[in-house]
């Protein structure tokens, strides 16, 4: 590969929340070999003019635009450069999309997680496309000899006056000679042309075709492949190890002791959960080092206590009743209204830990010299990687370069990027390009979990069947989850929201939505259970409520739209035709709504008994993500988010044993299959024209207490702890 | 180590390996296509799905040493079609199935399989058949429509 730089200038903008602007004119690069399929792929020409860090144009119209943040399946690569293409007003037909490295001086926020993406590139992405439209209409009307207000642009072409017109392509390098715009239009949403349509997923005919896009696909020239050995349960440490026979089994290189966060050195959240002192085993192949690894003899000391599930649970309901509470949030007078209450319904539910289980095992390329870093691979945090191997190896982070590749599943796992770490001190340790590969059992046994939950709510009604005081007491493992701010906060007079935290050597982390993937399930049971109670149906039940919180709402720092949230609610109990909560022919209805990472859902379940085996059939969901960029990648997630919350809800749990885990692979551990999958989902987007919000995680959350409901109806009886069902096969 | 020929995507291959590497490593590390994942080593998820002799099966539970002895024709993700034209993946693409991807060609392998098999499948046929790959993002619907949309290509 040649480049030559004949321009390049940098140019801090005011617009797009402060992006840098690089300008530069590569005249040649690497052409990559055309792949033609069906209809023929797009390629980049040879040359081609790069107008900022986002937007590189060809003469023939072809455009290239980096997606800036990782890919976990949540379509970001799909939907975020269809923001800047929106406001460049280019062909979608004719753009490329590429994934960007870690770029912390062109690009903000790399970072996947929390469903913030899109509801932060929103105006930044636009403003970028906007910006590359201006310098390309300010470079037409220089060439074209008119004035920039005479010109319009449509698919990547400017129309002046008359028969004048010229393409982006034509003017791309003078546009970046053309002065930065401290401010530019961006367009009225009734005006968009790409936002708003279904748009295909750019990496889907490589998935369908098996091309090289994963972490664990990396191949590189000298390569070596690793493997992990961590003590075998949580509270121990490594004592010493032999490694003689590994040593000298086939295609083994060497078997090295890492130290992952040394004394003394800063690390960064994202690498919660690291072991600090593992083993591990360099060699040929991926299959010589896993035989190997079972061929090291190593000694483990306990440091801390053993934990064991059976535990955990009676020391969460302990605390419970006799651990110290931290009050999140009081309203009124709890204590007082519930004496008064003429009816209270308790009730305790729980979950238990959750492994991420990401189809794709943890991995990383390394490749570590004296003088710098290579990583590539699947990391939701990739600048946080990028400091902790600076700290690490006493490194410059301009001589440190973080790649991406599309992840075979995030879910939060990927957040905690220490396998990356180890696969960086591994390919120091052997002075060797290195790709590290989790076996599922590592994957599995290594945490960073879902924490166990557990959760106590009352509920006062007074004679008429009001709710006049609600309380909830929450705890968990490494904090609780309760969220104080959120509904039914609000629209109760008296309100109490209670926490109470549980330390533990397990180590745990974000999990999909993360504690709302918990709490909703529980809230939405629980409102269940006090509208039945009350003697009515369980959405008039929140609907009242809800008038309260929108007509008189109490206290101040609620953490929700009421409005936007009784919208969602309606419409998904129209468009289900919401009756009640069982019909005539044997199927039950369960109904939950939540609102967390900046959107609202609601949802109305279907579910029938196959002797004792539930059965979900249509699922209806009601979703406010404001403004919707990709319609059908917007459902995919929010499909995705209802099968994985109801597969987790009814199967799914990690148990320990002397801090074990019991379950290591899929033959133990049970996630959703197809069989069990709902029947159908449909979902309907309440159209506000708001700015949008993420999908990545709020179908999740509520779907499960929709299920608990269903359940509870089916069954005749209340349903509290998960997994409702279980994790062996039945 | 020993030497075995495999024959995959209509091509014999040499490969110089332990007996036992399963025949997931060999065309992974060995061979290089990388389309057919690793999931689970144990036969459980299915992303490691390719054809043998045209059924699906689990290539991390086949030795090299069984597939080159029994003069196996093995077809991965890579060689279903030459293109990406195969109904199956086809189908994949008008859905836009894939989430994260990553157990996709898994599936596509599994769906080609049962076509083969029962060309004009049920609800329950496409369920049963398909319950052998694990989709931690849950596009199991969409799966299912794919499925259905192929057998009406195909018939």
């Amino acid at each position: 590969m040649q480049s030559t730089r004949r321009n390049f200038l940098k140019v801090s903008a005011a617009t797009g929340g402060g992006f840098l602007l690089g300008f530069s004119i590569l005249t040649s690069c690497e052409q990559k070999p055309a792949v033609v399929m069906m209809a023929p792929e797009l390629v980049m020409p040879e040359q081609f003019v790069e107008l900022n860090g986002f937007i590189k144009i060809a003469e023939n119209g072809i455009v290239t635009i980096m997606s800036p943040n990782p890919e976990i399946g949540q379509n970001v690569k799909t939907s975020m450069p269809m923001l800047i293409a929106e406001e460049l007003d280019v062909d979608w037909g004719n753009v490329i999309v590429e994934q960007g490295k870690l770029d912390t001086e062109n690009f903000t926020r790399q970072i996947a997680g929390g469903s913030q993406s899109i509801r932060h590139g929103w105006v930044p992405l636009r403003t970028t496309g906007a910006t590359a439209r201006a310098m390309l209409l300010a470079a037409a009307a220089q060439q074209l000899e008119v004035d920039v207000a005479d010109l319009r642009t449509e698919k990547g072409t400017i129309y002046g006056p008359g028969d004048k017109k010229i393409s982006y392509g034509e003017v791309a390098e003078l546009a970046t000679t053309m002065d930065v715009p401290e401010e530019v239009e961006l367009k009225d949403p009734k005006d968009f042309k790409i936002i708003g349509k279904s748009t295909k997923n750019v990496d889907a005919r490589k998935i369908a075709t098996g091309k090289p896009l994963f972490g664990i696909d990396v191949q590189r020239e000298g390569m070596l492949h690793a493997g992990i050995i961590h003590p075998p349960a949580f509270g121990m440490e490594l004592a010493s190890f032999n490694a003689d026979a590994a040593r000298a089994m086939p295609g083994i290189v060497d078997v090295v002791e890492l130290d992952c966060a040394p004394e003394g050195k800063e690390m960064q959240w994202s690498d919660g959960g690291t072991v600090r002192r593992s083993i591990a085993v360099v060699g040929k192949s991926t299959w010589q080092v896993m035989q190997a690894k079972k061929a090291v003899q190593a000694e483990w000391k306990r440091t801390s206590p053993a934990e064991s599930s059976d535990g955990h649970r009676s020391k969460l309901a302990s605390l419970l009743e006799t651990g110290k509470v931290e009050v999140a949030r009081r309203d009124g007078k709890p204590e007082a209204a519930f004496k008064e209450a003429a009816k209270i319904v308790e009730a305790t539910y729980s979950a238990p830990f959750l492994p991420h289980n990401t189809m794709e095992p943890m991995n990383f390329f390394a490749h570590v010299t004296n003088e710098k870093a290579e990583l590539h691979g699947p990391v939701q945090t990739p600048e946080f990687l990028e400091k902790s191997i600076a700290t690490l190896f006493d490194m410059d982070p301009a001589n440190i370069d973080v790649g991406m590749t599309r992840m075979g599943g995030g879910f939060g796992r990927r957040l905690y990027g220490s396998f990356a770490v180890e696969a960086a001190m591994i390919s120091k340790a052997v002075g060797a390009p290195v790709k590290l590969t989790y076996t599922r059992e590592d994957d599995m046994t290594q945490g960073t979990y879902r924490p166990d939950y557990l959760v106590t709510y009352r509920a006062g009604l007074d004679a008429d069947g009001q709710l006049v005081a609600f309380h909830v007491r929450g705890t968990g493992t490494n904090g609780s989850p309760v969220f104080a701010n959120r509904f039914p906060a609000g629209s109760v007079e008296n309100y109490l929201a209670e926490n109470i935290g549980m330390d533990s050597n397990i180590t745990t982390g974000a999990w999909r939505a993360p504690r709302s993937n918990f709490i909703a399930g529980a809230e939405q049971a629980f409102l269940d259970e006090v509208a039945e109670a009350a003697g009515k149906d369980p959405i008039a039940f929140r609907l009242e409520l809800f008038d309260r919180a929108i007509n008189n709402p109490v206290g101040e720092k609620n953490d929700y739209d009421a409005e936007r949230y009784a919208e969602v609610i309606k419409l998904a109990r129209d468009k289900a035709g919401w009756t009640g909560t069982s019909n005539n022919d044997g199927t039950h209805r369960g109904f939950a709504a939540y609102y967390c990472h900046n959107s609202y859902v609601a949802q109305v379940l279907d579910l029938t008994m196959d002797t004792d085996k539930p059965k979900v059939g249509r699922v209806c969901c009601a979703v406010d993500c404001g403004i919707v960029v990709n319609p059908e990648g917007a459902i995919n997630q929010i499909e995705g988010g209802i099968v994985d919350g109801i597969g987790h809800a009814l199967y799914g749990q990690i148990t320990f044993t002397d801090g074990k885990p019991d379950q290591e692979n899929f033959n133990t551990y049970r996630l959703i299959r197809h069989p069990e999958a709902p029947t159908s989902i449909d979902v309907h987007f309440v159209d506000n024209g708001i700015k949008p919000t993420g999908l990545g995680e709020p179908s999740l959350p509520p779907v499960i207490g929709a299920l608990a409901n269903a359940l509870s109806s089916a069954k005749g009886e209340r349903v509290y702890d998960q997994p409702f069902v279980g994790g062996l096969r039945g | 180590m020993a030497n075995f020929s495999i024959n995959i995507n209509g091509k014999v291959h040499e490969v110089d390996v332990d007996p036992k590497m399963p025949l997931l490593w060999a065309i992974r590390d060995e061979l290089g296509y990388v389309g057919t994942k690793f999931g689970c080593g144990i036969g459980q998820c299915g992303a490691c799905t390719v054809h043998v002799d045209g059924v699906a099966m689990r290539s991390c539970q086949m030795t090299v040493e069984t597939i080159a002895e029994r003069e196996r024709a093995i077809t991965t993700i890579e060689g279903l079609s030459e293109n990406g034209e195969h109904p199956v993946q086809q189908a994949w693409l008008e859905h836009d199935v894939p989430q994260c991807g990553y157990c996709q060609a898994g599936q596509i392998m599994s769906a080609a399989s049962l076509l083969n098999n029962i060309p004009n499948p049920t609800d329950e046929d496409i369920s049963t058949g398909m319950a052998g790959n694990i989709c931690r993002c849950g596009t199991y619907t969409r799966i299912h429509a794919a499925v259905k949309t192929a057998a009406a290509k195909l018939s």
